[in-house]
């Protein structure tokens, strides 16, 4: 305001906008300064450094090859020669007994063919791998001696990891292990295997146009039988792990609005009977909402056991205080006038708040409720990975096999676009229900920013 | 008086009309709330199905926990002190986790905003896209980053800040946008005149008028990242929530230090949550009376 004063002189002026224009500097300076030591700190106190060194790169390698990848593995029993051909290993892979894809030739001599001159066989005693440009590598595996191994070259490749009992060769085509007891060869493919339909199913290896054409002829029942019952990518226990999620998250959260609805009422000032009684409420809402889902979810578990129920109470319970926070201040906030007019009418108590008070507050509370159900499916996400339950759960075990990284980008994307889905959801309801709420009070600058801080 | 008879007839059909209205909305209410009390009857059933334990055989057991773990707590009330600044270092892991992620996030979310804003992009037709991106970082939950870079990064803090920085850039971006949406664009085009780069458009005309409000979100988002942090480090990811899962995994005779952590999360929220909330009361305030001065 001094700068605005007549009776000052020029240099006073000068001064003080020398004086502005100084804390301007420091604080456009001083701010992103400010900003970087601290991070600076938190680099050194976290042990950024450290980190290059322990973090182990060869199993984001392996995470992230195998997402988009998978691998069969050819492996032959060197004790009583067994051959089996199984996708990942797995026995819910596995092709059966006699049954191999065209690469592999089962026989007295396995020939297993790896692409590009790449030719690994399985005789009665000697393995074989055939090496374009290198030459063919024998390893014959004994009981006595362990894996005797004949190089076409003196020095050993660095692809090739040879030691007494065990050969390794790693090429871009695939990857053989001899050991005293079994030799393996992996051969890598693009694609999420079995996707579909496991070995098993007569479906497997169908184009979409032959399935089409079964499910015409009356066998979709069956088609889509041994998709939901896939072994391999369960789709059944997805799904109902993803309704399991979506569950708590409104349970949760509607549940939540209507214990927080009542209460509210007590702990707004314009309403509570009491001042204590308002006191009392809020400090409850402080509280429930302090005390921090995680909490919640640990100490209810501990009654409830995991599921999505526990999941659905912790929800509720955190919200409660939030929700309870939001619509009290909501009810502040209502216009007394349209209350009165509801009055002068003659009507009761109850009348009053039915037809005064709720219509002004619904689309707050709407609007409240569908943001938090966006927010909590996630929520009920991480509260599933904490204490068992939905997709979270299947999320954490499938990360704790540390093998299933596949499975891992499946859930990944399904969350993602569960969480959009319900974004979108939540929006387009939103739309419907409270639109013209929603654009008045855009005009009314002041409501929409009241109203977007108590954002999740 | 043909008229008067005319006028009384049609005032009747309008109060037959008017109730056959209200009638009709009423029947469909009740529909609603009795399809809206179906579902969650419903779900609550399948929830509680769902479940290891059933409501009514647990519901009475809710408080056995906490009692368990106050009452150990309160006959060693003597070593709490002691606890309390023992796990006050992870208290402060946990809270710089927040806030490293919340600054991080904001810078970035400040670009994502930016970059989305139609009359801000400095690549128009790119806008959809950092749209997009913004989305899916708003998405993804921070649990799923954090476990998979605790795999590759093993644990610590590193993992939960990148995770938690990601998801805090998705949804302060969207936030942002939209009070760029409602900024005015004049003093771009006027600074765009005398030929100044992106850079000092968005810099010089854009933050001043947006400052406050971003502001304001990302110290709410700090008070859910608070959240986050403690929960991520109950998955591994280090801070008080890694401890909190230690002493609770131990079970009896440690219960002591639990309610310290508990104590301490519990004060950290309500403290932060506080001193937030008056400070993005003043900000606003701030702004409304720069607004109508």
């Amino acid at each position: 305001m001094t700068t605005f004063d007549t009776n000052l002189t020029t240099e006073m002026l000068k001064a003080e906008a020398d004086r502005l224009f100084t804390r301007k500097r420091l604080l456009n300076f001083g701010l992103p300064l400010l900003v970087f030591a601290y991070l600076t700190y938190v680099f050194f106190a976290f042990g950024v450094l450290d980190l290059y060194g322990k973090a182990n790169w060869k199993n984001g390698k392996t995470l992230v090859a195998d997402s988009y990848s998978y691998k069969t593995h050819v492996t032959r029993d060197n004790r009583n020669a067994a051959v089996t051909v199984a996708i990942e290993g797995e026995r819910k892979g596995a092709y059966p007994e006699g049954m191999s894809p065209e690469w592999v030739e089962l026989g007295e001599t396995t020939v297993i063919d790896l692409e590009d001159g790449h030719i690994v066989t399985f005789g009665p005693k000697t393995i074989t791998y055939e090496v374009p440009g290198y030459g063919v590598i024998k390893a014959t595996p004994t009981r006595r001696q362990g894996v005797q191994a004949e190089l076409p070259t003196e020095v050993v490749p660095e692809w090739i990891n040879l030691s007494k009992n065990r050969l390794a060769i790693t090429t871009d085509a695939g990857r053989l292990t001899v050991t005293r007891n079994r030799s393996e060869v992996f051969r890598y493919f693009t694609g999420w295997e079995l996707f579909w339909f496991t070995l098993e199913s007569p479906y497997h290896g169908k184009s979409p146009t032959e399935l089409m054409g079964l499910a015409f002829d009356g066998e979709a029942g069956a088609i889509w039988q041994d998709f939901w019952t896939n072994k391999m990518w369960r789709h059944q226990d997805v799904a109902w792990a993803i309704f399991e999620t979506i569950l708590m998250a409104f349970l949760g959260t509607l549940g939540a609005g209507m214990v927080a609805l009542p209460l509210a009422f007590l702990a707004a000032r314009n309403f509570s009977p009491l001042r204590s009684i308002t006191f009392a409420t809020r400090r409850l809402f402080d509280f429930v909402r302090g005390v921090d889902a995680l909490i919640w979810t640990v100490v209810l578990s501990r009654a409830f056991g995991p599921g999505p129920l526990t999941g659905a109470l912790a929800i509720l319970v955190t919200d409660t205080g939030t929700f309870g926070k939001i619509f009290s201040e909501a009810l502040e906030n209502v216009d007394e006038k349209q209350i009165e007019g509801v009055q002068s009418t003659g009507a009761s108590a109850a009348q009053r708040y039915r037809f005064g008070v709720i219509p002004q507050i619904t689309p707050i509370l709407l609007s409240q409720l569908l943001y938090f159900l966006e927010s909590n499916t996630r929520s009920a996400t991480v509260i599933g990975a904490i204490t068992g339950g939905g997709i979270g759960l299947l999320l954490t075990q499938a990360i704790i096999t540390q093998k299933d990284w596949e499975e891992v980008a499946y859930y990944i994307v399904l969350i993602i676009l569960m969480v959009m889905f319900m974004d979108w959801f939540s929006g387009w309801l939103r739309r419907r229900l409270i639109g013209h709420a929603e654009k008045k009070a855009r005009k009314r600058k002041v409501v929409s920013k009241a109203k977007a801080f108590v954002l999740p | 008086m043909t008229d008067l008879t005319a006028g009384s007839q049609s005032v009747a059909q309008i109060r037959d009309n008017y109730t056959a209205l209200t009638q009709r909305k009423r029947v469909y209410g009740g529909i609603l709330l009795i399809l809206f009390v179906s579902l969650m009857v419903a779900g609550f059933r399948t929830a509680d199905a769902r479940n290891a334990g059933s409501f009514v055989d647990g519901w009475h057991r809710v408080l056995d926990y906490p009692n368990e773990v106050l009452s150990e707590a309160w006959e060693k009330v003597a070593e709490l002190p002691a606890h309390l600044v023992t796990f006050f270092p992870a208290l402060i892991e946990t809270l710089n986790i927040a806030a490293a992620s919340t600054l991080i996030g904001t810078v970035a979310g400040t670009f994502l905003s930016l970059l989305a804003t139609r009359g801000m992009a400095p690549w128009p037709v790119m806008i959809p896209l950092f749209r997009r991106i913004s989305d899916i970082c708003r998405a993804i939950p921070e649990i799923v980053i954090a476990l998979v870079l605790i795999f590759i990064l093993g644990g610590g803090p590193v993992p939960a800040m990148i995770a938690i920085a990601i998801h805090t850039a998705g949804a302060l971006g969207k936030l942002f946008s939209e009070v760029n949406e409602n900024a005015s664009l004049k003093p771009v085009e006027g600074l765009e005149s005398v030929g100044a780069t992106w850079g000092q458009k968005m810099y010089l005309g854009v933050i001043p008028q947006v400052g406050p409000n971003y502001v304001s979100y990302a110290l709410l988002r700090f008070e859910i990242n608070i959240r986050a942090s403690a929960i991520l480090g109950f998955v591994g990811a280090g801070g008080i929530g890694y401890e909190l899962r230690n002493a609770m995994s131990w079970g009896q005779g440690r219960y002591d230090e639990a309610a310290a952590i508990f104590i301490l999360l519990f004060l950290t929220i309500v403290i932060v949550d506080q001193l937030s909330g008056i400070l993005r009361d003043r900000l606003t305030h701030g702004t409304e009376k720069g607004a109508t001065a």
